[in-house]
């Protein structure tokens, strides 16, 4: 019984460990977020002069969207650590051990769901430092932050999936740059939906981003309503371990290559 | 005597597009011993220790590792083997330390044991001083002997070593050599794939020659060279020139010479007592009036032998995509 959660627990502290010895690699992952924040806050701080935004400054508006973007961004790397793991060697080793199948995704999952914890503490830090208000409280930041883990699972069980499956770097990074910006440009990350076009507003609906931006932005809201918080949520969960489990499948194919 | 460490019957294997990797492959090592699978890149070297590492199936045959049927009870087969691949399996990220520690957490190993076991084989391999390093900084020797250590964490009955010094310099190599043969001492069974005659002349107490995916011989290293009969006669001559001269001086001998061969001013030959035969060959080319540079005269090596059973010598077979 312990092993099932010892073993990933040990496979997560090899990948904090590698991340605790090159800082820079967290910092590397914010450089883009930072520049929507503030950049792009910046120089579209005035349409909040719109209808919809419900009276709050940009950059509060934007802090929650650009949280779940940087999930998205950095999850989308998932995928390269397999690859890593294959070219050294090192997958084919773990898995000539009696070690479980799952806890190798499940462990490389939990570090990647602390990374996330980091970088979204560290952008609503500075967010705060730049004047974004969180009216909704504690408890919202904190289904903030849930909304971007499990959004963030589902970007990494899809870039496990990809990486071994085609086992390509290239194609494994090229996902990531071309999903992450239409993603967030069919959600509410940088406007209201009302402000949509109308097949915009359709497709947002079911874009899991727009989900997880829904559920954060409460985080903004005086009176947070809880009912969007949990259904946003609950179907992330499940989204989240549907792809954990093609990544499972995946995980198979790539040992039945082998 | 006991039942064989490693028992294979008759595996089969297609990869997709037909490649047909293993055709009907079988061998048996006895517990505690060394064994060598030698043979050409594809031949089907790496395809068998996966397969006996339970990470690939095969299509037909059977293996048993340790008693234990690798398809029936891969589980099983994972506790009491170690395994060191062709790449070192280092995580670079990781130090010495962290990477045994962890291999020996994925065993089910924790706690004062684990420690102790890691210190041990730190030791053993003289990487203590470097222990707490991230593996990154290591040489190439280094990094090989690491996985050699993870590889023995869980104190397996049987290792596997594939292609273990394959782009090691000759100082890594001796380390290597030398660690494996103690292993052995410790009454491990090793099962090595290797590209490198001399290694497997060296460390293994029996090999077998994989060609196309099946054994084409087996033995100790001795009787491989002995079924061969006889020795290599080399002679070298003074020019080129007088190549047709001597040729022609020692036509009359021929009954008594093999695979008679010249390849610039180097005659070969094979012979079923070098000893009587050299001054009987050299008789006759004084006569002849053919000057002689240099003699020699060796006993078969495994090179001979690989020719002999693939057709084709080794280094002529090296090279092409690893299976």
């Amino acid at each position: 019984m312990s092993t099932l959660v010892m073993q990933p627990t040990h496979l997560a502290v090899r990948h904090l460990r590698a991340l605790l010895r090159q800082p820079a690699y967290v910092v590397m992952q914010l450089v883009q977020p930072l520049i929507w924040l503030f950049l792009f806050g910046q120089l579209f701080k005035n349409v909040t002069t719109l209808p919809g935004f419900g009276g709050a400054a940009y950059i509060s508006y934007l802090a929650p969207g650009v949280v779940v973007m940087s999930a998205l961004l950095s999850n989308g790397w998932s995928g390269t650590t397999y690859l890593v793991d294959m070219e050294r060697g090192v997958l084919d080793r773990f898995l000539a051990t009696p070690a479980r199948r799952s806890s190798f995704l499940i462990g490389q999952l939990a570090y990647w769901a602390a990374l996330t914890i980091i970088q979204s503490a560290i952008l609503l830090g500075l967010a705060f430092v730049g004047g974004a208000r969180f009216a909704g409280g504690p408890l919202s930041i904190l289904s903030l932050v849930a909304a971007a883990v499990l959004l963030g699972m589902v970007m990494a069980s899809f870039s496990n999936s990809l990486a071994l499956r085609v086992r390509d770097q290239n194609t494994v990074i090229a996902a990531n740059v071309i999903l992450v910006l239409p993603l967030c440009f069919l959600s509410s990350v940088f406007l209201p939906q009302s402000l949509m076009p109308q097949w915009m507003q359709t497709v947002a609906r079911v874009n899991p981003v727009n989900w997880a931006v829904d559920a954060g932005r409460q985080s903004i809201a005086t009176h947070v309503d809880w009912s969007i918080v949990l259904t946003r949520l609950g179907g992330l969960a499940i989204l989240a371990l549907v792809f954990g489990f093609a990544a499972v499948g995946s995980f198979r194919a790539y040992q039945r290559s082998i | 005597m006991s039942a064989p460490a490693i028992e294979v019957q008759s595996l089969e294997k297609t990869y997709a597009r037909n490649v047909k990797a293993l055709q009907g492959l079988s061998f048996a090592v006895a517990r505690g011993s060394v064994f060598a699978l030698l043979g050409p890149n594809g031949a089907g070297k790496s395809t068998t220790v996966k397969i006996l590492t339970t990470m690939s199936r095969p299509d037909a045959g059977q293996a048993r590792v340790a008693g234990t049927d690798v398809l029936a009870n891969p589980q099983g087969v994972r506790r009491v083997i170690g395994c060191v691949s062709q790449k070192d399996a280092v995580d670079l990220d990781a130090t010495g330390r962290e990477n045994i520690l962890l291999q020996g957490q994925c065993y089910g190993m924790f706690g004062a044991d684990l420690k102790r076991r890691v210190c041990e084989l730190l030791d053993r391999f003289n990487l203590t001083d470097a222990a707490d390093r991230v593996s990154r900084t290591y040489s190439g020797g280094m990094r090989r002997k690491l996985g050699v250590a993870i590889g023995l964490v869980n104190r397996p009955s049987v290792l596997f070593l594939d292609e273990p010094t394959t782009g090691l310099d000759p100082e890594g190599r001796a380390g290597l050599w030398s660690e494996i043969r103690g292993l052995s001492d410790t009454g491990v069974t090793v099962l090595l794939t290797t590209h490198y005659l001399d290694e497997a002349d060296y460390l293994a107490d029996r090999l077998a020659i994989v060609d196309s995916g099946r054994v084409v011989a087996e033995g100790t290293p001795d009787e491989l060279k002995s079924r061969l009969r006889g020795d290599a006669v080399h002679i070298e001559l003074d020019a080129e020139l007088v190549v047709d001269d001597a040729l022609r001086a020692i036509s009359p001998l021929k009954g008594t010479l093999r695979n008679l061969a010249a390849e610039g001013r180097l005659l070969h030959a094979r012979v079923d007592d070098g000893a009587s035969a050299v001054p009987v060959l050299l008789a006759a080319l004084e006569t002849a009036g053919v000057r002689v540079s240099a003699v020699s005269v060796s006993r078969p090596s495994l090179d001979d032998v690989y020719l002999t059973h693939t057709g084709r010598s080794f280094s002529a077979a090296h090279g092409g995509d690893s299976r």
